[in-house]
Order: structure tokens, then C-alpha cells, then sequence
């Protein structure tokens, strides 16, 4: 029983299962009607850019067969680029190629890739392959991102995402996720990227975990988590929450990422988010999610933030090395 | 939002279904627990034919309670037709008759058997004599009398005798006589007028093999030899002498089945089901079949075909209800939704290991197929196709290999869904693909684990009792699975997943 714990302990933690996300939050906050508007990544992208949102660039759509043999001419003269299915989920079927070499593409283990290739993904996720229930789906062709350079030191190959859970408009929670060899560059921690919890209040790093487990530094890089912290983070936290007044989904989970250039930008949305940030966070969703309920409706995005900010802060567990070793001797 | 309008439905079900439940009990003396009872055949015979506009008649053989089997309760349905029971020399017929029959007709007769242990009874058709005058053309002739020698040398009494004439007649052991004689007879008339022509009395019968939810049977042929008192049934395909206990002498006197006159095209067809009974409630069910009424829900007033599929179809909610706990309070995943209980009914026809050793070589090999398919590009419709047709190619294979090798059980791994496995392989090969083999496990295990849970459930004898017999237990399932379709509570593997969440 070494592994396992008791009801009582999560409940006081304040954690939620999946029935209760699915039942308590889900099924009530999130009309089903609403569904297509996030299941869909071109239509989240061309409502975001409605309300002004940043999203990265839109080089082209594939949605023929046909078209797939004219995507050599759309990729002409951009060095690097991602292809992903508009209706994709769990980060499934996204090739990002990291610069282009004559006819080469590279992707950014180094592996190279011939224009056939390209277009065999391509044709892959037309005809559904990646796309929820196997239904034919279209391929985004988006510029790649230029990560923020200060958080190179924290990931592997990948791109850091961040992911905030954003409750009736009001950021609950919020964790950045770093890809790692294990992952295979992908931000998804259930395939191994490591999770960082993110104090709502201040933007830096409350505690890491891999695999459930926690986790003081990146299994790769080596860097220790705890210095983490997020430039812009006001900023971003108002585009998270704003996304609520977009979609109308009252449960909400927001990916985001830092460009260098054009600051942060919504990536996808996602109406069933995972528990996972629960982890992440070393704290139950429950008490937050509740607080929030209890609040009036109507109220301006700075304010509902400012909200956030006041009762969700939080101290860090994560502490210097020096400190960690101390207690571990 | 209330609740209240939900609760209220749930216990409306839950009531409405204990009390038909008890209704069923206490009216109808079904008993909760399918201890200490008796088995009861069901047996429904179909006679159809085409009427041509004339006066019809209808002479059907009866069985008659033997050894093995006791008579409760007999009924006929056909509108329209004069019914008349006749019984000449302890043999039993039934005689319908109509002025004018045009078009489709059908016949019914069911019977109900109380399976007895009573063997010393004896049969109550006595023997015929042996018929003597038997002339064979040439050279059927020397064959006949060839073949008869040969067995009579090496036998002691009747029923030795017919032990090595009808092993002549195996189809392993066949000689040159044997062989020449079959091309030209048939092997039962055959086989009693080769007896008759020795002196031995004997004639064919005809027996109905009884497996329960079997549709649309036919009679076999079987041999019957006399030695004075004393009779003995035997095989006519393998030459075995002796009574199987699922053998039922439908026609014992040596005559025909069925005559028609009057009509063409006349066909007898045969359903059955077997049912546990106290021995009170089968002689009570006399008396209840006479008053049914609308309470009686009971799947029991459908005719036998459709109880026999109503057997199956009722068990599936449990294997639902089973993957529902299995998914909402412990958390496992499945690959499919409802697929486990497919693979669960599928097990109940093979049984659980040779269901279990089947799923596992079907999967494994599709998935080696699939992983080449991958490699084509192909488009999804298309590969799923292939991957359709691959399945069935292999469960071709093993099929004709297992009967190679004598392996009989091997045979059942046709019950499996084919495009359900098809749709399996196709979903473990694109997560093998994206989240590793650990993944294919996991989910793999999970769907397998459920399949032997659903499986272990759905083939309790005491819960197939309870499906079968008692309609408002559906009610009460549905009641428990909106409960459950409400709970908000952890599941098990989530304490284990939160776990390092409470240790600090």
C-alpha cells in the first residue's frame, strides 16, 4: 500500500478526479455547442485573431488531396515551419522543421526529411490519421515560434508551452511545460515532459515534477527549475483570461507561448484540460475552483486577474541547490 | 439546477424493478438462486410449407417421454388447422388438417422436457421383426452378402454385429464393398437393411442432438438394434454404440417424420434452449402458460426462437455495467469504449483460455501486418479494409490449422468480432506508433482485464439466471448506471496517480 493514498488525504488536498472535472465542471461550465470553436485549431485561430489575440502566423491551409502536391510552393522562402492537424489532439501528428537546407528539412533532433515526407504527413493528416474519431481533417501550415532565448536553458528540443486553466474567465492555475529527450520534444507530461507548477501571482516556478514525480531540475539540460520565471506575465495572464469572452467555455485550458518578438501568443485551447497541473502545482484545484464559482458574472478581464493574483499566490517549494543538499545531508 | 427530478427516476426504477422482481418470485415461484433444479428443454419444431389452394394435411411425428427425458407440457400453434392426436403401437403423431391451405404455412409445435434420471426405463416402441425378403440387384448383391459375413464372423450377438458392420461403413475404415454399396444407398437405410437381411431386428430413428440456443436444427438419422429385450442406439457416422446424454428420439417407430399432402417444399425445423427449473415451478408453469397476462413479462411468452437470443441480448447490460465500474470507479482504459464486452461475448463461445490464446494470436499477428500496412501510406478507410481482410486471412489460418492438428476448440476462434478486432488492431498499432508499446500494454491490459471481468460475470450461472429469468433486474441495472454516471468521486488508480501529491 506503499503507493497509494486514501480518499480523505486527496479530498483534504483539495484535489479533483476525472469524474468530478468531467461532471462537476465539464458537463456544466462547457456547452457542447461550443466544442467545434477548440476542437478545431483554425477555428480558434481565426476567432482569436477576431478579438486581437496573437496566434503564430498563418503561412497556409491544405485541404485537398490535391493541394498537397502544391505545398513545396506554399513552403517556398520560409526557413522553418509547423504542420499540424486542425483537429489534433494531445499535441498528435504536429512536425515542426526547424530550418530547411536545400532540399533538406530538418527537424530539431537533426533528423532530416526529404519533400515527400512532408507531403506523406501532410496526406496523413488529411485523411485523419491524427484527428479525433478518424475524420478527414486539414493540415495548418503556421511559422515556427522563436522561443524566448531566456528559456532555452530549461528545455529539450522542444518548445516550452504554457498551459493556465482558466475558470468562468478567472486564471486558476497555471504550469509551463518543458519537453525532454524522453518526451521526444513534445510538451506532453504524460509522455514525459516535466511539469512546473507557476504561482499565479508572480510568474516563477513553484514546484517540477516528471512522471508524477517531483523534480528539482531538467533530466536533460540539468538546470535547476527554481529560477524560473516568466516575463510579461500580467500580460499573458490577460490574454488567458480574455479567452474565456471568446469561446464562452467556462472550463478552459489555454496554451500559450513566449515569442522573442511578438510576446505571448495562444497556441490552442482545450475544453477537457488534464489534472496533471495538479501535480504540477503541489495543490488540489477544488478550493480555487470553488472561490471562483462564488463570484459574481460580468466582471472586466484586469479585474478578474487582479483577483487571481490576491488569492491564488503562492511560495515557492523549490529552493536553491545549496539549500537542497543541505537537506538531503 | 435540482437533482431532485433524477433521484426520483432512479428509485422509481429501482422500485418499479424489485418489485417485478418479487412479483416474479412469489407469482410465478421462479426461485432467486439456480440451485437445486432441474433442467428443462425447450423444444420448438417449425413445419413450413407451401400450400397450393388444396385440402392440406400435416402428419408429424411426436417424441415421447424415454429415457433421459419426461414430457411436461406440450402446445401447438397453427390458425386455421384442425389438430388431432393420433398413437398407434406407443409411437405419437400429430394430424393437422385444413380445407384449403394457400400460400406460406406454418406449423408449430413446442414441447417442454424435464431431463430425468431414470435410464432403466425402456423405450415403449417394441421391435420389429427383421424383415427377410430383401432382394439386391447385381453386384450389389455379393457386396451386401460379402460385407454381412465379414461382420458376422466376427461378432457374438446383435448388437457386436452391428458394432462391425457400421465400422465397415466408418469413413476411415471403408472397404471395397462398403464403398460400392454407398454409391449407390443411402447409409442409414442402408446400414438397417444389411441388420434386417442378417436377422437382426433394427430400423433408423430419428434423434435431435440438443445443445441449448441452437436455431434452425434438423433431425439426424440414427440406427436402432434389438436383441430380444434389450436395444441399443448407434451412431451411424462413427459406428458408436450408446446413448449421448443430449439425445433426444424424436421419431421411434421407423417412420417418416413429416408427410404433407397437399402442400410442397414442407420443412421441419428445430429450436431449443435449455432453462433451470425447480421441479414445483416447471409443473406451476403448466398452470401459468394458460393465464398469461401482461404482468407476466417474462421473456419466457416469446416463442423459442427469440428467447434463445433474449438469453444473450439480457447479459450484455452486465457486461456494460461491468466496464462502467470498471472505467468510472477503478479508472482502467480500454481501447474502445464497449469493445471488452464484445470480446467477452465472444469468449462465452470459445471459453476463456482458448478465447483468451485467440485474441492474443489475432491481435499480434494483425498488428506485425499492420505495422507493414503503415509503411504503403495508405489512405484510413482503405487500411482499415486491409486490415479487415487481414484478420480474416488469419483467423482462416488458424482456424484450418488447429483442425490439422486435431485441436478442436481452435475451430471457435471464428465467434470472434471480426471488424471490432480490425478496428482494435488498427487503434494499438497508431498508439504503438505515437506513445510506445507501453501504452499499447496498458490500454491492451486494460481491455483484456475487462473482457475477463464482463466475461466471469456475464457467465455466472447464478447471474444468468437472474437476467433471464427476473426482466426488472434491467431495471435496477439502468438505476445503478445512472448512480454511477453521477459520481464525482476519485477512482482507485487515482489514488495512486495523486499520491506524491499528498506526500509533502
Amino acid at each position: 500500500m506503499k503507493n497509494w493514498t486514501s480518499p480523505g488525504k486527496l479530498r483534504a488536498r483539495g484535489i479533483i478526479g476525472m469524474n468530478r472535472r468531467n461532471i462537476r465542471y465539464i458537463g456544466r461550465y462547457n456547452d457542447r455547442r461550443l466544442y467545434p470553436l477548440v476542437d478545431d485549431k483554425l477555428q480558434t485561430k481565426l476567432l482569436a485573431q477576431k478579438y486581437g489575440i496573437t496566434t503564430p502566423e498563418l503561412i497556409g491551409t491544405v485541404t485537398t488531396q490535391f493541394g498537397v502536391k502544391h505545398i513545396a510552393e506554399m513552403l517556398a522562402g520560409h526557413n522553418g515551419f509547423v504542420i499540424k492537424p486542425a483537429k489534433g489532439s494531445g499535441g498528435k501528428g504536429i512536425l515542426v522543421i526547424e530550418r530547411v537546407e536545400g532540399k533538406h528539412f530538418i527537424k530539431p533532433s537533426g533528423a532530416e526529411l526529404e519533400i515527400d515526407d512532408v507531403e506523406r504527413h501532410v496526406s496523413n493528416i488529411l485523411s485523419g490519421l491524427y484527428s479525433l474519431g478518424g475524420s478527414p481533417d486539414v493540415a495548418l501550415v503556421e511559422a515556427l515560434i522563436n522561443f524566448d532565448t531566456s528559456f532555452a536553458a530549461y528545455t529539450y528540443e522542444g518548445v516550452p508551452d504554457i498551459r493556465v486553466i482558466v475558470f468562468k474567465g478567472y486564471p486558476v492555475m497555471a504550469m509551463m511545460r518543458l519537453s525532454t529527450a524522453v518526451s521526444d520534444g513534445k510538451a506532453n507530461l504524460h509522455q514525459g515532459a516535466v511539469g512546473v507548477g507557476i504561482d499565479i501571482a508572480s510568474g516563477r516556478a513553484v514546484r517540477g515534477v516528471q512522471f508524477d514525480r517531483p523534480r528539482i531540475d531538467h533530466p536533460d539540460t540539468g538546470h535547476e527549475l527554481a529560477s524560473l520565471h516568466i516575463q510579461g506575465w500580467d500580460t499573458l495572464l490577460e490574454l488567458a483570461s480574455s479567452c474565456y469572452e471568446v469561446t464562452g467555455l467556462g472550463y478552459l485550458g489555454t496554451d500559450m507561448v513566449l515569442d522573442r518578438d511578438h510576446g505571448p501568443m495562444l497556441l490552442e485551447l482545450n475544453a477537457r484540460p488534464g489534472l496533471a497541473i495538479q501535480m504540477a502545482n503541489g495543490e488540489g484545484l477544488r478550493g480555487r475552483l470553488e472561490l471562483v464559482e462564488q463570484q459574481p458574472e460580468g466582471v472586466p478581464v484586469a479585474e478578474r486577474v487582479a483577483f487571481a493574483q490576491r488569492e491564488f499566490a503562492r511560495q515557492g517549494e523549490l529552493q536553491s541547490e545549496e539549500a537542497l543538499e543541505a537537506v538531503v545531508s | 439546477m435540482s437533482r431532485l427530478p433524477f433521484y426520483i427516476i432512479v428509485a422509481m426504477l429501482m422500485v418499479v424493478g424489485i418489485a417485478m422482481s418479487i412479483h416474479r418470485h412469489i407469482e410465478f415461484e421462479v426461485p432467486w438462486t439456480p440451485g437445486e433444479q432441474r433442467q428443462v428443454w425447450d423444444i420448438e419444431a417449425q413445419v413450413t410449407f407451401d400450400g397450393n389452394g388444396e385440402p392440406a394435411r400435416v402428419n408429424m411425428a411426436l417424441p415421447s417421454s424415454q429415457p433421459g427425458f419426461r414430457i411436461v407440457t406440450e402446445h401447438t400453434a397453427s390458425p386455421g388447422y384442425g389438430l388431432s392426436f393420433e398413437e398407434k403401437g406407443g409411437a405419437r403423431r400429430a394430424v393437422w388438417s385444413t380445407r384449403s391451405a394457400e400460400g406460406d404455412q406454418r406449423l408449430y409445435y413446442s414441447s417442454q422436457l424435464l431431463v430425468t434420471n431414470d435410464a432403466n426405463k425402456t423405450m415403449s416402441t417394441p421391435p420389429s421383426p427383421p424383415v427377410q425378403d430383401i432382394v439386391w440387384q447385381r453386384p450389389y448383391d455379393t457386396a451386401a452378402q460379402q460385407v454381412i459375413d465379414q461382420a458376422w464372423a466376427r461378432s457374438a450377438d446383435a448388437f457386436t454385429f452391428a458394432q462391425q458392420l457400421l465400422g465397415e461403413f466408418t469413413d476411415d475404415q471403408q472397404g471395397e464393398n462398403a464403398r460400392l454399396l454407398l454409391t449407390q444407398f443411402d447409409r442409414v437405410p442402408l446400414l438397417v437393411r444389411l441388420l434386417n437381411q442378417a436377422g437382426v431386428s433394427a430400423r433408423d430413428v430419428s434423434v435431435l442432438m440438443l445443445e441449448s440456443g441452437r436455431r434452425r436444427q434438423s433431425l439426424t438419422p440414427w440406427v436402432q438394434v434389438f436383441d430380444g429385450e434389450k436395444q441399443a442406439l448407434f451412431n451411424p457416422a462413427t459406428g458408436e454404440q450408446g446413448r449421448p446424454d443430449n439425445l433426444l428420439v424424436w421419431e421411434g417407430a421407423g417412420d417418416s417424420v413429416l408427410e404433407v399432402e397437399g402442400g410442397s417444399n414442407s420443412h421441419i425445423s428445430f429450436s431449443m434452449l435449455v432453462r433451470n427449473q425447480s421441479a414445483s415451478a416447471a409443473v406451476r408453469t403448466q398452470q401459468a402458460k394458460d393465464s398469461d397476462t401482461l404482468l407476466n413479462f417474462s421473456i419466457h411468452s416469446l416463442p423459442l426462437e427469440e428467447q434463445a437470443l433474449f438469453q444473450t441480448i439480457l447479459l450484455i447490460p452486465i457486461g456494460a455495467l461491468v466496464v462502467v465500474l470498471l472505467r468510472v470507479l477503478v479508472g482502467l482504459k480500454t481501447s474502445g469504449t464497449f469493445m471488452p464486452v464484445l470480446i467477452a461475448l465472444a469468449f462465452i463461445q470459445t471459453s476463456l483460455l482458448t478465447g483468451l490464446i485467440g485474441f492474443l494470436l489475432v491481435v499480434a499477428v494483425g498488428l506485425v501486418i499492420r505495422s507493414y500496412l503503415s509503411h504503403l501510406n495508405l489512405l484510413l478507410v482503405a487500411r482499415v479494409t486491409a486490415v479487415i481482410i487481414t484478420v480474416i486471412a488469419i483467423i482462416s489460418i488458424f482456424t484450418v490449422a488447429a483442425y490439422r492438428f486435431g485441436l478442436n476448440a481452435g475451430l471457435t476462434i471464428t465467434f470472434f468480432p471480426m471488424i471490432i478486432l480490425s478496428w482494435t488492431i488498427e487503434r494499438m498499432s497508431i498508439l504503438w506508433e505515437e506513445e510506445g508499446p507501453k501504452e499499447v500494454l496498458i490500454q491492451g491490459g486494460g481491455s483484456l482485464l475487462t473482457a475477463v471481468v464482463a466475461y466471469m460475470a456475464m457467465n455466472n450461472p447464478w447471474i444468468r439466471h437472474i437476467t433471464f429469468n427476473f426482466l426488472g433486474v434491467q431495471l435496477i441495472l439502468m438505476a445503478c448506471i445512472l448512480l454511477l454516471g453521477s459520481y464525482t468521486g476519485y477512482r482507485l488508480l487515482e489514488l495512486r496517480r495523486f499520491k506524491p501529491v499528498t506526500e509533502d
